[in-house]
């Protein structure tokens, strides 16, 4: 038995609540959201998972239920291996997980990440700012309700907004965004630039009835 | 016929009395058409291609703009080279204000001219929208002779100026 397998096994024994993560490489488990740091510290201490390779979020949808997942990515440089974990948050709309500064320091960032981008609280972070978005950005733009293009809202400096008269806008996708379709085997065509180039920035795009109007 | 008294067509030191008539637009922009001190506000990739301009295989200072100043009080132009996110517009619009008249601006590459391929909710969509930009570059990053193109362009543009009329014109 590999390291990992092992050191599942033994969390299994330990957290009785712990259950297997379906999972196409590493071993994983889904742990309860309360007991999460104690497993994440039997495994740094019990089983030499000494760094914190990732920590990151996933918004599962707008109503799904539980929306949002945290998940540690652990690796042992001791034994090589690695091991995801898992913990749903238990709101759906102020989701909250507990900070594991404490355990790896490298968490502080990747945690001020999730939280800036997903909405992610972590109790107890010391520090717990936003990291890429300005102070003050009133949404978390990775979570699936927010559109790419974004949402207008002023400039992060006052001054600057009043003395340009610009603010955030909501980006032009001009037939975006730029990925191609599934199955295609032309790039060129399969590029959606390619397949929509009747309207920009300056020619606004004719609208279906208009355009109808215009056939008939 | 050869004669012996040939034109000069050259300035003669010795008939004019080291003394020069011109206008004064012409010298003021003479002068500054040939000392364009960028200030290189290098945000992204761009910046990459921006060093390589005052190299000596392009060597920018050909044009007498090589005199690249980190300080924006001592910079004629500002070429804004790279990618400009909404959190660093607002110190990229401070280090133009803080640039001493006259100014300039280039907005370097695709990005800074336009957003780019950042189509997104947190990257400007042209630093023209903050910016009173001169010249645009296209390219992404582009090449170092299409940045001596566009200084070249710009260099025309200080040419055109009425700079005397200017000095006394509030701003």
């Amino acid at each position: 038995m590999t390291a990992p397998a092992a050191a599942k096994t033994a969390l299994k024994e330990k957290f009785p609540q712990v259950t297997d993560r379906p999972s196409a490489d590493h071993d994983a488990v889904n742990v309860p959201v309360g007991e999460v740091v104690a497993a994440l510290r039997f495994l740094r201490d019990e089983h030499a998972f000494d760094l914190l390779m990732d920590l990151t979020a996933i918004d599962w949808a707008e109503g799904a239920s539980p929306r949002f997942t945290v998940v540690y990515h652990l690796f042992s440089s001791l034994n090589l291996g690695y091991i995801r974990v898992a913990t749903d948050c238990a709101s759906n709309d102020e989701p909250t997980a507990p900070s594991v500064v404490d355990l790896w320091p490298a968490a502080n960032w990747h945690e001020r990440e999730c939280y800036d981008l997903l909405g992610v609280k972590f109790t107890a972070h010391p520090d717990l700012r936003r990291i890429l978005m300005w102070e003050g950005y009133p949404y978390h733009p990775l979570r699936k309700d927010f559109p790419l293009a974004g949402i207008e809202v002023p400039l992060p400096d006052e001054e600057i907004s009043a003395a340009t008269g610009t603010a955030v806008i909501a980006a032009p996708m001009m037939g975006g965004p730029f990925v191609a379709s599934p199955g295609e085997i032309n790039l060129t065509e399969a590029e959606p630039r390619a397949k929509d180039e009747s309207w920009s920035d300056r020619d606004a795009r004719p609208d279906q009835t208009a355009l109808k109007q215009l056939k008939s | 016929m050869v004669s012996a008294h040939t034109t000069e067509l050259g300035y003669n030191s010795k008939i004019e009395g080291e003394v020069i008539v011109s206008r004064a637009d012409a010298v003021i922009n003479w002068i500054r058409t040939n000392s364009v001190w960028p200030m290189p506000m290098g945000l992204a990739c761009c910046a990459i291609e921006l060093m390589a301009v005052g190299n000596g295989r392009f060597d920018i200072s050909r044009f007498g703009a090589e005199v690249m100043r980190f300080s924006p009080r001592q910079a004629d132009c500002m070429i804004v080279a790279g990618t400009v996110t909404y959190k660093m517009a607002a110190q990229v619009r401070r280090i133009y204000d803080q640039m001493m008249s006259p100014k300039w601006v280039i907005a370097m590459g695709a990005c800074a001219s336009s957003g780019g391929m950042y189509r997104s909710y947190a990257t400007l969509q042209g630093v023209d929208r903050i910016l009173p930009v001169d010249v645009y570059i296209s390219g992404c990053p582009p090449r170092p002779e299409a940045i001596l193109d566009a200084l070249i362009k710009l260099q025309g543009k200080i040419k055109t100026e009425r700079s005397a009329s200017n000095l006394f014109k509030e701003t």
